[in-house]
C-alpha cells in the first residue's frame, strides 16, 4: 500500500463530521447572535445615537460580552458545539483575542500576552486591511479615470 | 535480513510503578486504579508546563517510595514528554540525584524509556533504573493546537491528550520482566491531518508488529494481550484491519491505552486518550498490576508516538511515527 | 415591521455561519483560512456593491460576520479615498474598524488580568 492508497483507505473510511448537526447549531447560534447584534443596534439607535456608529457600538457589545464568556471559561464549550456559529460571527474574533491574551499570561505581559495576543486573530487584520488597500487603490484609479 | 529483535539475556523486572493523573482521567474508567490525582489539574503551580514537572516529580518520587529504593540507588533516569526541549521531564527530575537522560519519542517514549533502559540492563551496564513519562492536557494545547480558551470544534477523529505522568522502577526485583525489545523505525504514510493522529500512527504500529511476528515466527494468539500506546478509535480499527490483510490476526486479544483510559462517549474525548502519559499511567495502573497478579502472562506493549512539531504542518509536512515494542512476561512463582 | 429586522438578521446571519461551517467540515480549511477568506470576501462584494444592500435589509445579520467586518473595511476605504484621494486608501479601513478591533484588544488585555485558562474537562 502506498502514500496515497494509504491516504484514500483512512478518508474512506474516516468518520465524517456530522454535517447536517453542525449546521444546525451553526444556524441556531450564528443566527442568534446576530438577532442579540440587532437587537442592542436597535437599542442604540433609540437612544439617539446615528445608524453607523450604533452598529459599532452593537459589534463592540458582542465583543465585550465574548470576552467575557471567554475569562468565565465558558465559550469554548458553547463553540464546541455552535462551530462556525460561533466563530464566524464577531465573537469568535473577540474569543480568538482574549483566548490568546490568557493563554500566554504565564509568559508576562510583554512577551506574552503583548507578543501573542494577535496570534490568532492577526492573519483577519493583515489580508482585512490588505484588501482594504487594494480596493482603495483600484477605487482611486477608476474613479481618478472615470472622472 | 538481520534480526533486529532484541533478546534480552539478564531480564529487568519491574518493580514499582506510580501514576498521577489529572481530574478527567480520575474521573474515567479506570479512575479507581491511579495512585494520585489532581481535581483542578495545576498541582498547585501557577503554569501548565510546571503543573507537568510537578506530576512527573510526584510520580517518580511515589515509584521510588514504592520500590523501597532510595535516588542514590537508581543509576540512571529515562525520561521524556511532549514539550519543547522535554523541559517537562528535565525541570520534574530535577531534584532527585540520579543521572538523567531525556527522550522524546513523542507519545511512544513510555515504551522507549523502558526499553533502553532494559538494554542497558541486560548489558550489565546498569543495575536499577527509572523510566519516567508526561503529558498534560493544557500545556500540549498550547504548544501544538489553540490556546485552551479558544472556540473550535473538533473532529470526530480527534483524540484527547491525557493529563497524567507514569514513573517505573525497574531492577532485579519483581513479577513482571521485560523479555524482548524491538524498536521501530520512523514511519512516514503522508497524513496530515492533526485531527487524525490514529491513522498517522497506525502504520508504524503495523510496522513494528509485523516484523516482530515475521522474525519470531509467533503469532497473535501466543499472547494475552496485545496492547498499543494512543491509537485511539480510529487508529486501532486501521491497525486490526490491515494487519488482518497481513494474515496477522489481533482482533480477539488487541486493547489500546487511548480506547482504556476515558469512556468515549461520556467524556466527549471523541475517538479516544493520546499524549505519551496516557499508555504511562494505563500501564502502570492497569495492565502491569494485572501481569503481577498473573492473570496476564505474556504481553506485547506498543507504543506507539507522532513526530511532527506544529512548523514542520504550517511548512505542509506530513506526520511521520514511530512505534516502539515491549514485551512483558510474568515472572512469578 | 421592526419584528421582521430580527428575522433578516436571524435567517442572514445563520446563512452565513452555514456557509462557513460546510467549508470547515467539508474541506481542509482551518477556520483560520475560512476566517480570512470571509473578511476579504466581505471587501470583495462591498467593493462590486453586493454587501452593502445586503446590509440594508439584514442589518446586524450582515455586519456582525466576519464578513461585515470586510464590509466596514470596504465602506471605510470608499469614503477615505473620496475625501482624501490615494492616502485614504492607506487610512480608510483601520479607520473604520478601529472601534471592534480597539475594543477586542482592551477588553481582552483586562481580561488577562483578571482571569486565567481553565482546565479542560
Amino acid at each position: 500500500m502506498d502514500k496515497q492508497e494509504y491516504k484514500e483507505y483512512v478518508e474512506g473510511r474516516m468518520k465524517k463530521s456530522p454535517i447536517l448537526k453542525n449546521c444546525f447549531h451553526a444556524f441556531l447560534m450564528g443566527g442568534a447572535i446576530c438577532t442579540l447584534g440587532q437587537a442592542f443596534l436597535e437599542l442604540y439607535m433609540v437612544l439617539g445615537v446615528e445608524r453607523a456608529t450604533a452598529s459599532t457600538l452593537a459589534s463592540i457589545t458582542l465583543i465585550f460580552l465574548a470576552i467575557l464568556l471567554t475569562g468565565l471559561g465558558v465559550f469554548d464549550n458553547i463553540a464546541r458545539l455552535a462551530g462556525a456559529g460561533t466563530i464566524v460571527p464577531i465573537t469568535g474574533f473577540a474569543n480568538s483575542v482574549a483566548s490568546s491574551a490568557l493563554d500566554t499570561k504565564s509568559e508576562g505581559y510583554v512577551l506574552g500576552v503583548g507578543a501573542k495576543i494577535f496570534t490568532i486573530a492577526g492573519p483577519v487584520i493583515l489580508f482585512g486591511t490588505m484588501s482594504g488597500v487594494l480596493y482603495g487603490v483600484i477605487y482611486y484609479l477608476v474613479t481618478a479615470l472615470g472622472g | 535480513m538481520k534480526d533486529k529483535i532484541i533478546y534480552l539475556a539478564r531480564e529487568p523486572k519491574i518493580s514499582a510503578c506510580y501514576t498521577v493523573v489529572g481530574s478527567k482521567e480520575s474521573n474515567g474508567p479506570l479512575g479507581q486504579l491511579f495512585d494520585e490525582h489532581c481535581d483542578d489539574d495545576k498541582f498547585s503551580k501557577d503554569s501548565w508546563e510546571k503543573a507537568e514537572s510537578e506530576m512527573q516529580k510526584r510520580a517518580f518520587a511515589g515509584a521510588l517510595k514504592k520500590s523501597g529504593f532510595i535516588d542514590t540507588d537508581v543509576d540512571i533516569l529515562l525520561a521524556g514528554d511532549l514539550l519543547n526541549q522535554c523541559v517537562g521531564s528535565a525541570y520534574g527530575l530535577l531534584d532527585f540525584d540520579i543521572p538523567y537522560l531525556g527522550l522524546y519519542g513523542a507519545c511512544s517514549t513510555c515504551a522507549e524509556g523502558l526499553a533502553i533502559g532494559a538494554c542497558l540492563y541486560s548489558g550489565n551496564i546498569i543495575d536499577l533504573y527509572g523510566a519516567v513519562t508526561s503529558s498534560h492536557y493544557c500545556s500540549s494545547e498550547r504548544q501544538f493546537r489553540y490556546p485552551l480558551e479558544y472556540g473550535g470544534q473538533r473532529t470526530p477523529t480527534a483524540q484527547w491528550t491525557t493529563t497524567g505522568a507514569g514513573a517505573y522502577v525497574v531492577g532485579s526485583e519483581g513479577k513482571v520482566a521485560i523479555s524482548q525489545v524491538l524498536f521501530g523505525k520512523a514511519i512516514d504514510m503522508g497524513i496530515t491531518d492533526i485531527n487524525n493522529m490514529g491513522a498517522a500512527m497506525a502504520p508504524a504500529a503495523i510496522d513494528t508488529i509485523t516484523r516482530y511476528f515475521e522474525e519470531t515466527g509467533h503469532s497473535p494468539k501466543d499472547f494475552d494481550l496485545i496492547v498499543t500506546g494512543d491509537l485511539g478509535y480510529e487508529g486501532s480499527e486501521i491497525l486490526k484491519d490491515l494487519l488482518l490483510g497481513k494474515g496477522i490476526d489481533i482482533t480477539n486479544n488487541h486493547t489500546d491505552c487511548g480506547l482504556m483510559i476515558f469512556d468515549r462517549e461520556r467524556q466527549d474525548v471523541h475517538a479516544g486518550g493520546s499524549g505519551c502519559g496516557c499508555s504511562a499511567v494505563v500501564m502502570g495502573a492497569s495492565v502491569i498490576p494485572r501481569i503481577e497478579r498473573g492473570e496476564l502472562k505474556k504481553v506485547l506493549f506498543i507504543g506507539t508516538g507522532a513526530l511532527m512539531s506544529p512548523m514542520t504542518l504550517f511548512q505542509g509536512g506530513s506526520i511521520p511515527a514511530i512505534a516502539h515494542l515491549v514485551r512483558l512476561e510474568y515472572r512469578g512463582e | 415591521m421592526w419584528l421582521l429586522n430580527y428575522l433578516w438578521a436571524f435567517l442572514i446571519g445563520g446563512a452565513i455561519c452555514v456557509i462557513a461551517q460546510i467549508l470547515i467540515d467539508k474541506t481542509k480549511l482551518t477556520p483560520a483560512r475560512i476566517l480570512v477568506s470571509y473578511v476579504c470576501v466581505g471587501v470583495l462584494l462591498t467593493a462590486i456593491g453586493v454587501y452593502g444592500p445586503i446590509v440594508e435589509f439584514a442589518g446586524a445579520g450582515a455586519t456582525v460576520p466576519l464578513t461585515g467586518f470586510g464590509y466596514a473595511i470596504a465602506n471605510g476605504v470608499k469614503t477615505a479615498v473620496d475625501q482624501q484621494g490615494l492616502f485614504g486608501a492607506l487610512t480608510g479601513g483601520l479607520t473604520a474598524t478601529s472601534g471592534g478591533i480597539t475594543a477586542a484588544l482592551c477588553f481582552g488585555f483586562i481580561a488577562s488580568l483578571i482571569f486565567s485558562s481553565k482546565p479542560k474537562k
